[in-house]
């Protein structure tokens, strides 16, 4: 139990912050996924070939190749991208992108995928007539969207992001590759310098338990709450 | 683009894949056995062994399959006593510690599967097996396990695939799998985009091998015929 005391003797204090790490790291790769989602739900829903073609690329490639060599594309080639297009501004000095910037964008990129076929999905199971009523009420595109679709949208889409959004807390531990602190490269550097690896990679286990259990309780509420009137 | 690099590093990444393809093949096998046991376990009436077989599945689903490898591979061998039995002969290597934390894992997954695929069989097919007056053992091998197969092989589809990707984690406990051959490239070359479109390709092409695959035997299976 001392490996866990908090200050300078135990390493429970690290531990700490790396978790906190690994909830800000899948939030913000959530929410880049749903950006992504935004882009490319309309464009596999699109009634013209080419736009199907570029999502349903998208969301094939992304779920066809293993995350971790994902993570490798941003983390080897993350730097030499943005390095390439500031050069074309005219800087030609040497970047560093945070870890924590591109283990959110790779990680996004994938869950993006997910969510972009919950939400195709979900958009799909809508029946038509709320399409064509919304419109005959005379009602904005943006009205329509926002006020009729919407809503419904996400109650139908809430158990299967939920099911993301576990995927995506799980993937996050990839990123320990890529160096950035979380709760699966503080476990490696505690159980390096420790000795003790059974100790700290059971400790990360109960850690993830935790935050998934954690999640799906906080998620089950929303469900309730977005199912009123079910 | 190094149109160069690419075609040279086909040649290196292809017996990779052969090892992917290993590591996916024994660890579906040996998980298919182990998430069949717990499937079973699951649907018994029995409140210790039903808890039991739900702790397994929970414990392997709710945390990442990297944790698992490392538990196993530098976990396990820290245990002096696993050290002095046979067992050590098997921890040492890490080939074997992924294909056991690999089987476990698809097992907690596969386990799911087939419950509720055995949950879905409805009472009548196993009643009128019984009317007929069959034994249990046969109504389960011969009515219950060909429908749970026919009604999970969508969703066993996906788990083959998942698999598929999370045998890349074997890259991290030393094993020269394709993702651990690709990382090894770029790192040398620093060519990430090149040696992703390969190792990309090789994966996207296995993916598609056994969506075409699942899709056939589904037909194959399907009530229809």
């Amino acid at each position: 139990m001392e490996l866990l005391a908090f200050g300078d003797t135990g390493w429970g204090d690290e531990l700490f912050y790396a978790t906190l790490m690994t909830i800000a790291v899948s939030i913000t790769a959530m929410l880049i996924g749903f950006l992504f989602a935004l882009i490319f739900t309309p464009l596999k829903l699109s009634k013209y070939k080419i736009f199907n073609f570029i999502g349903n690329f998208y969301t094939t490639v992304i779920r066809g190749v293993p995350e971790l060599l994902v993570i490798y594309l941003f983390f080897f080639g993350g730097s030499g991208a943005i390095m390439f297009v500031a050069s074309m501004f005219g800087y030609y000095e040497y970047i560093e992108i945070n870890a924590f910037i591109t283990g959110s964008l790779a990680i996004g990129i994938i869950s993006g995928a997910y969510s972009t076929e919950v939400f195709r999905g979900a958009v799909q199971s809508i029946d038509k007539g709320q399409f064509e009523a919304a419109k005959v009420l005379g009602l904005s595109k943006f009205t329509q969207f926002y006020k009729i679709i919407l809503p419904q949208v996400l109650r139908i889409a809430i158990p299967n992001l939920s099911n993301v959004w576990q995927i995506t807390l799980k993937d996050t531990s990839l990123i320990s590759v890529t160096g950035l602190v979380e709760i699966m490269r503080q476990s490696y550097i505690a159980a390096g310098s420790t000795r003790d690896p059974l100790f700290f990679y059971s400790f990360a286990a109960v850690l993830y338990l935790i935050l998934t259990f954690l999640s799906m309780k906080l998620i089950n509420r929303l469900e309730i709450r977005y199912s009123r009137g079910f | 683009m190094d149109l160069e690099l690419i075609l040279n590093s086909l040649p290196k990444l292809l017996p990779a894949a052969l090892v992917t393809l290993k590591l996916l093949i024994s660890s579906l096998i040996i998980g298919l056995v182990i998430g069949l046991g717990f499937a079973i376990l699951r649907l018994n009436k029995n409140i210790f062994i039903n808890k039991f077989a739900y702790g397994y599945s929970y414990l392997f689903r709710g945390t990442p399959l990297l944790v698992q490898i490392f538990i196993i591979y530098y976990g396990l061998a820290q245990i002096e006593y696993l050290r002095s039995t046979f067992l050590w002969a098997i921890i040492k290597e890490p080939y074997w510690c992924a294909i056991i934390a690999f089987s476990l894992n698809t097992g907690a997954y596969t386990s799911e599967i087939l419950r509720s695929a055995f949950q879905t069989i409805k009472v009548g097919v196993v009643e009128a097996g019984k009317s007929l007056g069959i034994s249990n053992k046969i109504i389960f091998y011969k009515i219950q396990i060909p429908i749970a197969i026919r009604q999970s092989l969508p969703a066993y589809g996906n788990e083959i695939i998942l698999m598929l990707k999370g045998t890349s984690l074997a890259s991290t406990v030393t094993l020269m799998d394709l993702t651990g051959v690709a990382k090894y490239i770029i790192s040398t070359t620093f060519k990430p985009i090149e040696v992703f479109i390969v190792a990309g390709s090789i994966y996207l092409f296995m993916t598609f091998c056994i969506h075409n695959l699942i899709k056939f035997l589904e037909k194959k299976y399907s009530f229809s015929n």
